[in-house]
């Protein structure tokens, strides 16, 4: 029931809060306004409204540049389509946990795997550079075993840079993304494998039919989720491990906006370009909530 | 637990053996790293670059890596300013997202509205260009600030926290309220101290999320005085990085590794402050290991 009537502790409360409201106001919405530049051709220093309105001329623009983004969405839609493809591997990692029978052995395991989630891509970055550079240790060691004649160095090898990104992400994520999984698991009723022992069934027979079945569910929302996400790949990562030699794969989306936005200050078009993606992120966000509705009859949020 | 009573059949055994060492071998593989940069920045700088060098032991151990780091220029001050920016954003945060998040449930005038516009934030974002050129704006400019004000308010926090209140048993505010305290008194007097399980949670989080941020040092603040630990040691990596970089286009691949007998090597500069920047988080982690459930559900409302 509402009164009419203003409630004086009610207000006083709304009140509290009014700061907070202008707080996320002043820090999620105004930024908002900086969209206008996509429509000028704005030229730092000048006031915005000195500079030529373009209309969507900036947006055009994404297509004639097509050389550059058909390269940098290559590369993001590469990356994601194998962080698709290895996503199996936390599921595989919280399975293995759930077999250990020693628990001692599996916190150790635990808490070792989920340590690097913990760490910045600068120090894996570090990480990379001393263990892998010229001088480092794995090629000391390679020298050594006389498996290379000269020292090589991974992160300035452009045929490697898809799969060794992908390796030190799930390197990175692979312990702290297999909790939800060991949480899933730890759900699945007892009495189930009870029953299967009862009937015969092996580790693997329980393993393929009460474990994979129960961790299903919480691993396709993940995956629905993960869609939403196809374009941002992040950029912590890419900007670290850049060089000129990688340049030509490690340059994603994010790393382009930033690039053509506060490398080159073109401020006009990398906001145009990043206007696009928020646009098919959020097409591709309400596409997959549909999706999920779909199939399990209940929306993700 | 998915353990099958009775007797251990031979294949079963073997599976827990292979299971066993496929984990040890992981295991090995995601600690390596971190136990191999340790015992080199502990080792004598010229030992440790001799052959194969520190690959398991430390040689010759010393904390003269440490002394020389710690003469370095501006480390001190970066790691006040990593440390600063740790405690204020992490207190900051807590004590605004908390309190928000409590007023939130209550009954305030355009409750909805003032949910709705904050969980709305979860799920677009103005873009990196319009964000930057907005901080400017507010001349979060080589400032401080820029490192904390930000962040203050988040929406995962604020569902989290809003979630775990509307849990706590609505009697104790009522009784509070009936002797007259405010809601600024019922919150930092019982909300508060009651919320701790959540709180801890969220505090732990954000601070590690505060020690490993850079990205806001590396575009908005310029100034010297103000660099942090992370940005620091990206800018020795880039550095080295860039010699060994000509060094390859040249083909002189030698150079690089070339050390004179000084008494320290820059591989051992290096490795001594990426340990600087790690120990930190290597000192909390044992406490955060009780919040990793929570934590990863938090990730999950993130999506």
């Amino acid at each position: 029931m509402r009164t009419k009537k203003i409630n004086a502790s009610r207000l006083r409360m709304t009140l509290l809060a009014l700061p907070f409201v202008i707080y996320i106001i002043a820090f999620s919405y105004v930024p908002i306004h900086g969209w206008i530049y996509a429509f000028f051709d704005y030229r730092p220093a000048l006031p915005l409204f000195k500079n030529e309105f373009v209309g969507l001329m900036n947006f055009r623009h994404i297509f004639e540049d097509f050389r550059n983004i058909g390269r940098v969405l290559k590369n993001t839609l590469i990356f994601f389509g194998l962080d698709i493809l290895t996503s199996f591997i936390p599921v595989l990692l919280a399975i293995m946990l759930s077999e250990v029978k020693s628990r001692k052995f599996k916190k150790l395991v635990q808490t070792t795997t989920t340590l690097p989630y913990f760490v910045s891509w600068i120090i894996i970055y570090s990480f990379v550079f001393n263990l892998f550079s010229f001088g480092g240790l794995i090629n000391e060691v390679l020298l050594k075993l006389n498996l290379i004649k000269e020292p090589t160095s991974i992160m300035m090898n452009l045929e490697a840079v898809y799969p060794f990104q992908t390796f030190l992400r799930l390197w990175k994520g692979s312990g702290w993304n297999a909790i939800i999984y060991l949480a899933a698991i730890s759900g699945i009723d007892s009495e189930l494998y009870d029953a299967a022992s009862v009937d015969g069934a092996g580790r693997f027979m329980k393993i393929a039919h009460i474990t994979l079945p129960g961790v299903a569910p919480t691993y396709f929302v993940l995956l629905l989720l993960s869609i939403s996400n196809m374009l941002s790949s992040g950029l912590d990562q890419y900007l670290v491990f850049y060089n000129g030699f990688v340049a030509p794969r490690i340059e994603v989306l994010d790393y382009y906006v930033y690039k053509i936005g506060l490398m080159t200050n073109d401020y006009s078009y990398s906001i145009a370009v990043g206007i696009t993606k928020t646009f098919i992120s959020l097409f591709l966000l309400f596409s997959a909530n549909a999706m999920a509705k779909k199939f399990r009859g209940e929306s993700m949020f | 637990m998915s353990v099958a009573h009775g007797k251990r059949s031979i294949g079963d055994r073997a599976f827990g053996i292979v299971n066993g060492a496929i984990l040890f071998l992981l295991m090995v593989i995601c600690i390596y790293p971190f136990y191999y940069i340790f015992i080199y920045s502990i080792s004598d700088a010229n030992a440790a670059a001799a052959g194969l060098g520190v690959a398991l032991m430390p040689v010759k151990m010393t904390l003269r890596n440490y002394q020389e780091v710690f003469k370095m220029e501006g480390m001190g001050k970066a790691a006040m300013v990593s440390a600063l920016r740790t405690v204020i954003g992490t207190v900051g945060t807590v004590a605004c997202s908390g309190f928000f998040a409590y007023l939130v449930t209550k009954p305030l005038y355009f409750k909805k509205t003032i949910y709705r516009l904050t969980i709305a934030t979860m799920y677009f974002s103005s873009g990196l260009v319009p964000w930057y050129l907005t901080m400017r704006m507010y001349h979060l400019y080589n400032n401080f600030f820029v490192y904390f004000v930000p962040g203050l308010i988040s929406a995962y926090y604020i569902i989290l926290i809003k979630t775990f209140i509307e849990q706590l048993p609505a009697s104790l505010e009522e009784s509070a309220m009936l002797d007259g305290a405010g809601s600024v008194t019922i919150f930092t007097k019982i909300i508060f101290p009651l919320s701790m399980p959540i709180i801890a949670t969220i505090a732990i989080f954000s601070a590690v999320g505060q020690w490993n941020t850079w990205f806001d040092n590396y575009i908005l603040v310029q100034n010297k005085e103000l660099t942090t630990l992370q940005l620091k040691l990206y800018t020795l990596l880039k550095n080295s990085s860039q010699l060994a970089e000509q060094a390859n286009q040249t083909g002189a691949n030698g150079g690089v590794m070339s050390h004179t007998e000084d008494l320290i090597t820059p591989m051992a500069i290096r490795m001594t402050v990426t340990m600087v920047v790690t120990l930190p988080i290597l000192f909390v982690y044992p406490f955060m290991q009780r919040y990793f459930v929570k934590g990863i559900m938090m990730g999950a409302i993130k999506g």
